[in-house]
């Protein structure tokens, strides 16, 4: 009875389409906007509603990667560690003033915007952003994978701490 | 007699008070006493029973003095609640005695102070860095280290331990499996990093690094003015912002010399009990969740939000409030907003008693936690407990019962107690503490004082909107204090509010300027999870995942 149905899509636009809405994320909740993330998360906002629903702990069980909260030099070797044992595709999500800048921490000790070591798609704004608006940094994340916007930031992306 | 009478008496004969000078200033009983002085004078201020808390030791940079740092020790007395700094100065090429033999607790205390001014103490087993990287050179808060100077690191340290007197130091041992958890780590809570020789699944020993999120809080403060110091201690205990901001405002209104009008006080004492319960949500929440359950996760923070629907009400932030000012609060609470308090509180108490029959009388979580690694009195008090898990361990200690502020000598509460130690108790004090919060803001609530939420000192409060858009006076005040600042007269200061965690105490030294000169933040689970590897060592690792959920570690406050 189905043979009568056709189903036209280009197979980039199905994958993308599948992509976009079953993202893993990966918290990297380190300080306050951790704490913003998890409400993100919980029972209000739930974040499950935009196919974003499984928060995994383990950089190879997720493709996207939440930098929600402040970088300092002593955690940047680990999160860029994290960043390169994640499996392609991957993406980033830089949350909040800290992790996007370094934040009002004009600080010896704060690394000053998470993209001076791993490739960043998306900054959300804020000291700690609005869970808004930290959904709509992921459905601008999403509208970047289902239109398959190129990401040269990543593609030229070496590893600062690379051996050599 | 004084205080530092008696303690004068007391010293007499023992040690060479000579020497010594007491001095009682802005309210605390100091005592500088020459450095050869310190470790035997501490020991003997221990043992004869007058001061039994270590609370902070810091130094202090005054690089134009011929001996340049002051190190500064701050002794507590649960007896009668009566404080002590003792000041003494070293110079640049010179060291320390260790407190050690004292107290447990000096242990971190001393090395932030070596890592942060360069001060090294003699006999101190693990003299190394704490807060800054290991690549890291020279030692930020002296004056003469540049705020915005980073310094790049390239590696992470691998696995070390302690060098306590008999271990084998940072050799591994064949026989057992070195394990490493965190930073990045869900039972770590982000930034925290645990490392332990494992013999099975039983944790032979155990170690714990930290500054993976020191963001140089202190140095921050001493480059800017006094009113724009608060947001900053909004992101020491994030999951209680507001506390933070009453602690800091409550130490700079001290040295001011400033009382905040009543219905300020009401509001504080109101904000900070929301936030005590809010914290205790996230304690429970997460530390339910590190054992396996989600559920009480999803229940704690819907309750949480309905505490932030107040928060972004009464000033627009959810998080990160920033609602007091030096000398009262930033604005008046909105039409109505006491009542949606007091609508609040009946959920609070409701919600409260769901979570604790869904968590504590939970089979699964009695057997995971009752009996699991309990710290007893003796020990928390040695290592620089405060808070809820110093009351867990049996010390009927808070502050706000011990040295009353903001009225809470007027409210009625109890103050639980729990009894081994173990992390039942601790969630079980936590839970009781929550329902007494609810009683404290229902009182508050029910009887706001009338008048003015802020006091109206031109020095120090900025005139309100209309009067700065409406008349040349308003405009004129609000542009001297912008420019000039507010300035509390030279002095120091030591101030501690019970916050969630136990007692937050920031010591402020002022030269006069606009900005502080130093701030000190003594954070409670500093102290607290310090005593980690030994609490841990020799359980099993599941349970040492249990221990830090029970702690609270809150990264923002714990590596400032």
């Amino acid at each position: 009875m189905s043979r009568d149905v056709a189903f036209t899509s280009r197979l980039d636009a199905l994958v993308a389409w599948g992509q976009k809405n079953s993202l893993w994320p990966m918290p990297y909740g380190t300080a306050c906007c951790g704490i913003e993330f998890m409400s993100v998360m919980g029972p209000k906002y739930d974040l499950a509603r935009f196919g974003a629903e499984v928060a995994r702990f383990s950089p190879r069980q997720a493709d996207l990667l939440v930098v929600a909260g402040t970088i300092t030099e002593k955690m940047a070797p680990v999160i860029t560690r994290i960043y390169q044992q994640m499996l392609e595709p991957k993406y980033v999500i830089s949350m909040g003033a800290c992790a996007s800048s370094g934040g009002f921490y004009r600080a010896y000790h704060v690394l000053q915007g998470v993209d001076k070591v791993i490739p960043v798609d998306v900054y959300i704004p804020g000291c700690p952003p609005t869970p808004e608006a930290v959904m709509d940094g992921i459905m601008a994340l999403q509208r970047m994978i289902a239109t398959h916007q190129p990401r040269p930031w990543k593609d030229n992306w070496k590893n600062p701490y690379e051996q050599t | 007699m004084n205080k530092l009478e008696t303690l004068k008496q007391n010293l007499a004969g023992k040690f060479k008070i000579e020497n010594y000078k007491f001095i009682h200033a802005v309210g605390d009983d100091v005592l500088e006493v020459p450095k050869e002085d310190v470790p035997a004078l501490l020991l003997y201020l221990r043992e004869s029973g007058q001061f039994d808390f270590l609370m902070d030791v810091c130094g202090v940079d005054y690089p134009n003095r011929e001996k340049r740092f002051d190190v500064v020790y701050h002794l507590f007395s649960s007896k009668d609640s009566s404080r002590l700094r003792v000041k003494a100065q070293v110079g640049e090429n010179e060291s320390i005695g260790t407190v050690l033999p004292a107290w447990k607790g000096a242990d971190w205390f001393e090395r932030e102070a070596y890592d942060m001014f360069g001060i090294k103490f003699d006999g101190h087993p693990n003299l190394r860095r704490i807060l800054t990287h290991h690549q890291f050179v020279g030692h930020p808060l002296r004056k003469d280290y540049d705020a915005n100077l980073q310094q790049p690191c390239t590696s992470s340290l691998p696995i070390h331990f302690n060098n306590e007197p008999g271990s084998p130091g940072d050799v591994l041992n064949d026989k057992y499996v070195p394990l490493n958890i965190g930073p990045a780590h869900t039972a770590m809570h982000g930034t925290l990093r645990v490392m332990a020789e494992m013999d099975g699944e039983t944790i032979v020993r155990c170690n714990n690094e930290i500054g993976y999120l020191h963001r140089c809080f202190e140095k921050m403060a001493e480059t800017h003015p006094y009113n724009q110091v608060i947001p900053y201690t909004d992101r020491l205990n994030y999951c209680s912002a507001p506390m933070n901001n009453i602690g800091y405002c409550k130490a700079v209104e001290r040295l001011l010399g400033v009382e905040i009008p009543p219905k300020a006080q009401a509001m504080r004492v109101i904000l900070a009990e929301l936030s005590r319960i809010i914290d205790h949500t996230i304690a429970i929440g997460t530390g339910a969740m590190d054992l396996g359950a989600l559920t009480s996760f999803f229940y704690m923070f819907g309750l949480r939000e309905q505490v932030y629907g107040l928060f972004e009400k009464l000033c627009g932030a959810r998080l990160t409030v920033s609602m007091t000012r030096v000398g009262g609060m930033a604005q008046d609470a909105p039409e109505g907003w006491f009542d949606e308090v007091l609508a609040l509180c009946k959920e609070i108490r409701k919600g409260t008693d769901e979570m604790a029959s869904m968590v504590l009388d939970n089979k699964i979580f009695i057997l995971r936690t009752k009996n699991v690694c309990p710290v007893s009195a003796q020990d928390a008090i040695q290592w620089g407990y405060t808070g809820p898990l110093l009351r867990a361990s049996g010390v009927n200690l808070d502050l706000r019962k011990a040295k009353p502020y903001y009225g809470y000598d007027a409210l009625d509460f109890d103050v639980p107690v729990g009894t081994t130690g173990d992390i039942y108790d601790r969630y079980l004090v936590r839970f009781e503490e929550m329902r007494q919060s609810v009683r404290i803001i229902e009182q508050v609530c029910k009887n706001v004082p009338g008048g003015d939420y802020t006091i109206r000192d031109k020095g120090i409060v900025l005139p309100e909107k209309k009067d700065v858009y409406g008349n040349i006076e308003g405009l004129m005040n609000h542009f001297m204090l912008i420019i000039k600042g507010l300035r509390p007269p030279v002095g120091e200061v030591y101030d501690a509010t019970e916050a969630a965690n136990g007692e937050l105490g920031f010591y402020l030294v002022s030269d006069g300027s606009a900005n502080p000169y130093r701030l000190k933040v003594r954070p409670p689970c500093f102290a607290i999870y310090q005593s980690y590897p030994t609490v841990v060592k020799g359980a099993m690792l599941a349970d040492a995942i249990a221990t830090v959920a029970s702690m609270n570690l809150i990264a923002g406050e714990l590596d400032r």
